[in-house]
């Protein structure tokens, strides 16, 4: 079996798009947001309703059942499947086609937050995003919806003025895969740790030059020949 | 191709599809229709080919990263959905809603049964054995009912005394708060397996049948029954739908039948979703008749009209509403 976090759906111009899924952690960060908004906002309104006596009391009573009821529905279905803390954590709410969450779909799932919440914090919600492969809690799955990661990440391929090398073996896409993320992710690796894994492709060159020579080659790939 | 040219030679497209998006994104759905848009539906057709190429041709992760989410933000906006809202509202009320009840009557048929007979089991109980009533109520919960509902010396009982404007207000507010949330909860705790359902109309029908056994006991019975009488037609029958609805979910798990478990709880959930939409206006609109309507003083012989009337309109709602037209109710 593959545990993987990416769920690939098949759009009608039959392109794949690929979803990233968020798992348990980034999903209860964004409900301790939500929930510590909800908390914020109900005490300064009530705090401004203790003024108004019972009415206050009677409108403060129906604010916490809209809080606890209708806040996750409402902002999911109006606001791109996105709380406030799902929009902070970066995640949102669709469909598991990938369309966005009908506001049925929303109601579903916030309706059957209790069962996800029992009996304690959420301990069966969060067994069943462990079991399920699109990390649904029970509320999802009766919606047929899945928590997504929406961060963009900046498209930041720009072109280097320096001379480029030919590859010189038979590059396969899975190669030409592998050097591009190597270019992409290298400002994460210290400088040593970038040789080393140069090494792995030109072990008989010093270390700095085996880096050199891997990063000439990926710049050919990705601009050509100058 | 290089990627570097096939970035350049698209990236026009795919920054007036992103300017475009923004534009989408920003304005309520109604509005869309003034854009223009006749670009956006070919730059998506576009898009869609390029990020096959780019993934085909192995172009770099992080622009295939890029164009998967310009896709998916696209696909987002074409795939809506979006109907009037009036519309929807007004085929819920005439015939969505009652033909959904009608659709599972069996459930909420075992609810209601349920429901019915922990009453009548509570009632005829305390009836005969008054002091069964500490069983299920403790003692100071129960002087206040009493007080609440026992006749004073002049002749009135304390819900119609000293009661204002202001009291009918924070009343409403507790009825929402309490009544929808438990309705909500039965529904959800239909999903373990029916259980959660069933347990609250056990407890709900014998909590209310040893306060209605109680009361008579005490001789408190006609301040409580003209209190109760209006507002539980669509209070208890909200909550024995929320109940119903319950079950069919518990039942979607334990039997699915020709579905997969997950398709019948989808099947399920979708199914009962206007019935919950039903029980949330059913609840509105008895927390609204519980705070303003039932804590008046009136003749018993009017607020039994009343009631019967209530009881009476909303069954008749529910069993012939929404048959015309469609032929499907």
């Amino acid at each position: 079996m593959q545990i993987d976090e990416r769920l690939e759906i098949e759009t009608p111009e039959g392109t794949l798009l690929t979803l990233s899924l968020a798992g348990p952690i980034p999903r209860a960060m964004a409900y301790g947001i939500d929930l510590l908004i909800r908390i914020v906002f109900f005490a300064i309104f009530a705090m401004v309703l203790a003024a108004l006596g019972k009415v206050g009391t009677g409108i403060m009573l129906i604010t916490l059942f809209l809080l606890e009821w209708f806040y996750p529905t409402l902002f999911e279905a109006l606001r791109h499947g996105q709380t406030p803390g799902k929009k902070f954590m970066g995640i949102a709410v669709v469909h598991s086609n990938g369309t966005p969450l009908s506001f049925n779909g929303s109601l579903i799932r916030n309706l059957l937050r209790t069962a996800d919440a029992f009996p304690l914090f959420y301990l069966l919600g969060f067994i069943s995003t462990l079991l399920s492969p699109r990390f649904q809690r029970l509320g999802d799955m009766a919606a047929n919806s899945v928590v997504i990661h929406v961060e963009s990440t900046p498209t930041a391929v720009k072109p280097e003025n320096a001379d480029t090398t030919p590859p010189d073996w038979p590059l396969t896409r899975e190669d030409q895969l592998a050097l591009l993320a190597f270019q992409e992710r290298q400002s994460q690796f210290s400088e040593p740790r970038q040789q080393e894994l140069a090494q792995l492709a030109y072990p008989e060159l010093s270390p700095s030059l085996a880096l050199q020579r891997l990063k000439a080659v990926t710049r050919y790939l990705m601009e050509g020949a100058r | 191709m290089k990627q570097i040219q096939f970035e350049n030679r698209y990236r026009s497209v795919w920054n007036g599809l992103e300017a475009q998006l923004e534009q989408l994104e920003a304005i309520r759905v109604g509005r869309q229709k003034a854009l223009p848009l006749d670009q956006f539906v070919t730059d998506y057709r576009q898009l869609c080919h390029q990020l096959a190429l780019a993934r085909e041709r192995g172009y770099s992760l992080e622009l295939q990263q890029y164009l998967n989410n310009l896709v998916l933000r696209a696909h987002r906006q074409l795939y809506r959905y979006n109907p009037s809202l009036a519309d929807r509202i007004g085929d819920f009320f005439g015939r969505s809603f009652p033909q959904a009840v009608r659709r599972q009557w069996r459930w909420h048929m075992i609810s209601a049964l349920s429901f019915v007979l922990s009453i009548a089991l509570a009632w005829t109980l305390v009836h005969q054995q008054p002091d069964m009533v500490y069983t299920v109520l403790d003692e100071s919960s129960l002087a206040d009912i009493e007080m609440m509902y026992q006749p004073d010396e002049d002749g009135g009982s304390d819900i119609h005394a000293d009661r204002d404007g202001s009291d009918d207000v924070l009343m409403f507010g507790y009825y929402i708060k309490n009544n929808i949330g438990i309705a909500f909860r039965t529904f959800a705790g239909g999903l373990l397996l029916g259980v959660g359902a069933i347990l609250v109309m056990l407890f709900n029908g014998s909590f209310f049948g040893a306060i209605a056994g109680h009361l008579i006991n005490v001789g408190g019975d006609e301040p409580f029954f003209t209190f109760v009488i209006a507002h539980g037609a669509p209070e208890l029958t909200a909550i024995v739908l929320a109940g119903g609805a319950g079950l069919r979910l518990g039942w979607a798990i334990i039997a699915p039948g020709a579905y997969t478990r997950l398709n019948a709880l989808r099947l399920a959930a979708k199914d009962s979703l206007p019935t919950m939409y039903g029980v949330f206006a059913l609840l509105l609109l008895a927390a609204f008749i519980e705070a303003f309507w039932s804590p008046r003083d009136f003749e018993p012989v009017v607020k039994y009209s009343v009631g019967a009337a209530c009881w009476g309109l909303l069954y008749l709602y529910l069993l012939f509403g929404g048959r015309h037209g469609t032929g499907k109710g």
